[in-house]
């Protein structure tokens, strides 16, 4: 995704410009306040909508292309704060301060980020805080590259040797159903959850010459 | 290099949270959270004793969280060096009510005294200025940390950092509450927030 590294301070939260919209990071998006076209998937929306319900406020993430349409939703989300990371483990650090100061947050990244956060994970124990995080798998189904499988494989235990619940989501029906009760048990419960999105709903990433 | 005439840990502490109104002060894992405790403990005080590279990043999310009230960093460079990459996450997104202070000691205090990258290369305050922080200054005297205490408490100027060289003697530590659930409730009950 594209964005500018000079935001202007003082610049509203979303703008919009002749180019598209433009956050208040400076970070241009495409313009697309509507629900999903035809050739998108549906479940980003889901996702989209139960963040919303749930009053997220700060969206933490390193970039993936299974979340990319979610992006470009939080960045076009006057009540959003996105909040794109150097890597992962700062995203859960930065939600301890959101629920310090009121706010809920939420953390997306891809299964290989994981392995990024352990020692940061163990937050979750100390401050009992409502931590979220949704995490588009690598390396489980028809996995091009051997790089992303070894972690791939180990995202589950980490998360449940770190205490994390560990909820999955394979199909596009499903992914609402499972991010609700996610989302539920994390803000409702302060019990940690992380939820997977298979690489069979995403897709195994195509790689051309 | 002489090093004769660098500052004191706790007497920086103390004169820079000595005009604090409602901040919330973060303090990185080891001498930071013991120098703030020394300073008086107070409900808005989120001590670590642990998350090595995150204190940055705990105090991002209670500036964005609570835009109006100030919030200041106060950790070592070792636990900078750790996080640096937050330095890059808060240049991009400007907090304007956030302080990050480096007591610099140039090494690892709590383990021994090892050298630290900043006794030799690093120099963090560049590194703050490169990712965007345009207000990053390196702090040398008492009148200067007395002078930079109630600008930390503008919620209009920031992001800003600070490096402040002090020197290496280890102090008597001063514990303060290390029950993670006990110290953000009592941050939340502080700013109005009930338990769950």
């Amino acid at each position: 995704m594209p964005f500018s590294l000079f935001p202007e301070p003082g610049l509203p939260l979303q703008s919009r410009t002749e180019t598209g919209l433009v956050n208040r990071l400076g970070m241009k998006m495409h313009a697309r306040a509507d629900a999903a076209s035809e050739n998108q998937p549906s479940w980003p929306e889901d996702i989209f909508a139960i963040l919303q319900r749930f009053d997220v406020r700060q969206v933490a993430y390193v970039p993936d292309a299974g979340h990319s349409q979610l992006i470009e939703r939080v960045l076009g989300a006057p009540s959003m704060r996105a909040v794109p990371l150097t890597t992962e483990e700062e995203g859960v650090a930065l939600l301890v301060g959101a629920w310090a100061g009121g706010q809920r947050g939420v953390l997306l990244m891809q299964s290989s980020g994981v392995g990024n956060c352990v020692n940061m994970l163990s937050l979750t124990q100390i401050f009992r805080f409502p931590f979220l995080t949704l995490v588009t798998m690598r390396g489980e189904w028809g996995e091009f590259n051997p790089w992303q499988v070894p972690m791939g494989s180990s995202t589950a235990g980490v998360f449940e040797l770190s205490g994390i619940k560990v909820l999955r989501a394979s199909h596009a029906a499903e992914v609402g159903e499972v991010v609700e009760a996610a989302a539920g048990q994390a803000y409702n419960a302060c019990t940690p959850t992380a939820v997977l999105l298979s690489q069979r709903l995403i897709g195994a990433k195509v790689f051309v010459k | 290099m002489s090093k004769a005439n660098l500052l004191e840990r706790r007497s920086v502490v103390s004169g820079l949270l000595a005009a604090r109104t409602d901040a919330v002060v973060v303090g990185g894992l080891g001498a930071s959270t013991y120098d703030i405790a020394a300073a008086g403990d107070h409900d808005r005080n989120f001590y670590l004793w642990g998350a090595m590279g995150g204190a940055v990043m705990i105090g991002l999310g209670v500036a964005l969280a609570q835009p109006g009230l100030p919030v200041v960093v106060i950790t070592g460079d070792g636990e900078m060096l750790m996080g640096m990459g937050s330095l890059a996450t808060v240049g991009l997104q400007k907090p304007a009510n956030l302080t990050i202070v480096v007591l610099d000691n140039e090494v690892y205090g709590e383990t021994g005294g090892q050298a630290s990258h900043t006794a030799t290369t690093v120099d963090l305050v560049g590194v703050a200025r490169a990712c965007g922080i345009s207000d990053a200054r390196a702090i040398a005297t008492m009148a200067d940390v007395e002078a930079f205490a109630p600008i930390m408490q503008d919620v209009s100027s920031g992001p800003r950092f600070a490096s402040i060289k002090i020197d290496g003697a280890n102090l008597e530590r001063v514990l303060s509450s290390r029950d993670g659930t006990f110290i953000v409730t009592r941050i939340r009950g502080a700013l109005g927030f009930r338990p769950i």
